[in-house]
Parts: structure tokens; C-alpha cells; sequence
């Protein structure tokens, strides 16, 4: 090593110059990339959603296109249940539940949220007809490790389970996991989430659920905290501090 | 090819593993090989960084400051994984989704450091890209290695394939939960270096 390199300007200036360098690649990177990033996101969670919806396999290749003809999405504000203006592409459900501008803190969090973003976005999926098929609800709450996003998709009945559908999630590989598992989302159609009084009643049962049960689903073997966290997550949601109020006012054809 | 440009490239699969025998970026194996794919991803991601990041240090190795130098390898070695981090975000978002925690945990990963000081620092750029491809490949080696054992015998797949069909879908074959789980790697690494060590004798160390 030679001494001339060594001095106090050399060594600030060529921190400088490699710091500059490092920093426009890394920025030419990320402004470059970002419109196929967000396209991804996009895409990621309509698929989702068709999967929700049951139109995964008949939308093959062409997702977006098939997203939107059948796809409608509204935002709506939780607590009066009522449409509200916003941009339902720009809404980021997890930046909303942070700001607490835009969010309560729920009164009985059994889902674990600790706060509840205000406004959400409903996605009605529509027949060939344009009659709608299917509502397909976000969801999220708490598992065993961490906050679990998915998709509730339910019939306009808003009642008949059509799917439970995970996006997201950091539970343990074989356990909690399986709740991906196409066994146990075959499960869910056809159960009800209300009982007649209206109450929510879905619930995962340990051990199996009684043949003719349609309110029970079975739990997941060795994940009985991963379980508990989905009937918890699917209770709050459909209950008065989720989609509760929507949800009566839809069924009452309050909303147009 | 020359056998030194042999040596330096393939070296570092067997004879001088970055795992098995230099001990270094054990910690990221555990976490990324419970899947074939996920370690391969990782395996691309970690020879692209330490085989360019070897590159670049090399090449201003002469005006490299020694008072800053490992701060400015640590730039360097940043940008890059910023870089993989991006790419693999635009190109593939489901892999990105599993992977884009431990993508990030290459700059922590000892070995492109300990490449770039050990290394680079003292040779020309093309033979320390070289290095930096070799090191990769001796990891991605052993992380393949581990990974085709723990998703086999975990999940009853193999790329996301079914090879045994498990019971909790109507099959034969109950997975090993214990190699489901990221530590179940240390005892794979372990049989890998005692395997390596039999064949390769002069590997131990002297007591």
C-alpha cells in the first residue's frame, strides 16, 4: 500500500465517487423495474382472486384479461357497511391499518390485528350474465406466527362458502402450512357462515367435524393454533366490527 | 481451460468448500433449503453477487483506501444484492415472496466478504470473478445437496413434483417433520463434511 492513497482527502473523495456509483445502480435498478414489479403485485392478487372465485382453471393463461370482465371491485367504508369513493387499484390494505388516521383499533380484536384499516375493497366476480356470482372478501389475522392475508369468497347469498383461500402467510412448513393444502380447501364449499339467527357459526373443529355439519370444518392436525386462528380471523371479519354491517346491507338491497 | 483457472473455479466445490470446509454462510443454508427451488434461486442469487462483487473490488483493489476498505466492500456487495433483490422481484414474484428475506441476508453471508478480503483485494479481476463463481458453486452445491434430501424426505416432492405421495393426501409416505424444520440442516451439513473428510483425508484438522 502505497502512502499517497492514504491521505484524508483521497480516502473522503473515494468514498464519495463509490458511494455515487453504488447508489445510481442501485436507483437505476429500482425506477426501471418498478412498472414490471407492480404489474406482478397486480397480477399476483388477481390470480388470487379468480382462485377465490373459482375461475382460476376456466381463466387459464389469460388472467387479466378474464379479471377484468368479471371482476368488480368496490371500496367500501366497515362500519356504516356503505360504498365509498376511492381508488380501489392504489388501496393498501397493510399502510391503512397502520395510519392512524385511517384506522380504529377494534374493540374486540379476536383476530389479532391490533388496528383495522377503515375502508376495505369487496370484489364482486359476475356470471356470463353480469349477475353476481361470487363476493370474495379480504381477509386477515393472526396465526401462529405472524398476520395471515387470504380471501374469503362467499355466494351473493353472502352466506354459502365458495373458498378460503390464503395469499400470505409465515406458518410452519407441514403444520400450519397446510392451509394450503388442496384437501383442506376442498372443505369449504358449501359451508355456511351463519347460523339462522344470523350469528356468525362457522367453526373449525379439532379432531374432524361431524358428517352434515355445515358449520364446522375440520381443524388441521398438528396446527391447532394455526386453526384457531383462521375461525377467529373468519368470526371477527363477518362479525359487526368486519364486513358485518356490508354485509346487512346488501342482503337488505340497501346498496346500489 | 488452464488448470489454475480449473483449480480457482472448481476448487471450491469439493476441495475448499465454502461450507464444508471453510465454515462460512452456514446460517443462510438452513433457511433457504426446505425446497429444491428455493436453493437454487439461492444458489444463482449468491454466485451473481460474490462472482460480480469479487469483480468490482477487484478491479479498484489498487485505490481502495485499507482504512475503508471493508466499508466500501460492504457498499459494493449492498448494491449488488439490492440489485438481485429488484430483479427477482420483477421477474418472478412468487419466488421473490418466499426468498426476499434471505436474498437480503447476502450481505451478512460470510463467505462474499471473506471472499472479497481473502481474495479479490489481492488479484487480478477476471481470475476473482472467477473465485467469486466457484465459491457460489460450492455453496449452491451443498446447499442442493441439503435441499434435495430435506424436500424429499420432508414433503415427498421434489420441485414442487410428488414423488412419495403423502398420507394426508390419501398416499403411503408420512413426512419427516424434524426435516421440515430449517435445523434439521445442521445434521445434513454434518453427514456432507463427514463424507467430504473420508474422502478427502488431508480436509481434518489437527488436534
Amino acid at each position: 500500500m502505497s502512502s499517497n492513497k492514504e491521505t484524508f482527502g483521497k480516502t473522503i473523495g473515494f468514498v464519495f465517487v463509490v458511494c455515487l456509483v453504488c447508489a445510481a445502480l442501485v436507483s437505476i435498478s429500482a425506477v426501471s423495474l418498478k412498472p414490471l414489479q407492480t404489474a406482478n403485485k397486480l397480477l399476483d392478487k388477481q390470480t388470487k382472486i379468480l382462485e377465490t372465485a373459482g375461475l382460476l382453471e376456466a381463466a387459464g393463461k389469460d388472467i387479466v384479461g378474464t379479471y377484468n370482465q368479471r371482476v368488480e371491485a368496490k371500496m367500501i367504508d366497515l362500519a356504516s357497511g356503505k360504498y365509498v369513493e376511492g381508488d380501489v387499484n392504489m388501496f393498501e390494505e397493510r399502510a391503512d391499518a397502520r395510519d392512524p388516521a385511517k384506522s380504529t383499533k377494534p374493540e374486540n380484536d379476536i383476530a389479532g390485528l391490533n388496528r383495522r384499516a377503515d375502508n376495505a375493497v369487496v370484489y364482486f366476480v359476475k356470471d356470463e350474465q353480469g349477475k353476481v356470482e361470487t363476493i370474495v372478501l379480504p381477509i386477515v389475522g393472526a396465526g401462529l406466527w405472524n398476520l395471515m392475508y387470504g380471501f374469503v369468497g362467499l355466494e351473493a347469498d353472502l352466506n354459502t362458502v365458495k373458498s378460503v383461500i390464503y395469499s400470505e402467510h409465515s406458518e410452519t412448513p407441514g403444520l400450519g402450512a397446510e392451509v394450503l393444502n388442496p384437501k383442506w380447501k376442498a372443505l369449504w364449499p358449501g359451508k355456511k357462515m351463519f347460523d339462522e339467527q344470523n350469528n356468525v357459526a362457522i367453526k373449525i373443529v379439532k379432531g374432524g367435524a361431524k358428517a352434515g355439519d355445515v358449520h364446522g370444518v375440520d381443524g388441521l392436525s398438528g396446527a391447532t393454533l394455526t386453526s384457531n386462528g383462521v375461525e377467529n380471523t373468519l368470526r371477527f371479519w363477518l362479525g359487526e366490527e368486519g364486513y358485518g354491517p356490508f354485509i346487512t346491507n346488501y342482503r337488505a338491497g340497501g346498496l346500489n | 481451460m488452464s488448470t489454475d483457472t480449473k483449480k480457482v473455479l472448481f476448487g471450491p466445490v469439493i476441495d475448499n468448500n465454502p461450507i464444508a470446509l471453510q465454515v462460512l454462510g452456514v446460517c443462510s443454508a438452513l433457511a433457504v433449503t426446505s425446497s429444491l427451488q428455493n436453493a437454487l434461486v439461492m444458489t444463482v442469487a449468491v454466485m451473481l453477487v460474490t462472482g460480480f462483487s469479487n469483480l468490482f473490488i477487484s478491479l479498484i483493489r489498487n485505490q481502495i483506501p485499507s482504512s475503508v476498505r471493508i466499508i466500501v466492500q460492504m457498499a459494493i456487495i449492498a448494491s449488488l444484492v439490492i440489485v438481485v433483490d429488484q430483479v427477482l422481484k420483477a421477474f418472478s414474484y412468487q419466488l421473490s415472496k418466499e426468498l426476499s428475506v434471505f436474498i437480503g441476508l447476502i450481505i451478512t453471508n460470510c463467505i462474499v466478504m471473506g471472499r472479497a478480503e481473502a481474495f479479490a483485494m489481492k488479484e487480478k479481476p477476471g481470475v476473482s470473478f472467477l473465485d467469486g463463481i466457484g465459491n457460489g458453486m460450492g455453496y449452491g452445491a451443498v446447499l442442493i445437496v441439503v435441499a434435495f434430501f430435506r424436500e424429499l424426505f420432508g414433503f415427498g416432492t421434489l420441485f414442487g413434483f410428488e414423488v412419495f405421495s403423502l398420507i394426508q393426501n390419501g398416499g403411503w409416505y408420512q413426512g419427516n417433520g424434524l426435516l421440515v424444520l430449517p435445523f434439521s440442516s445442521f445434521f445434513i451439513i454434518g453427514l456432507i463434511i463427514w463424507a467430504i473428510r473420508q474422502y478427502k483425508p488431508e480436509q481434518v484438522e489437527k488436534d
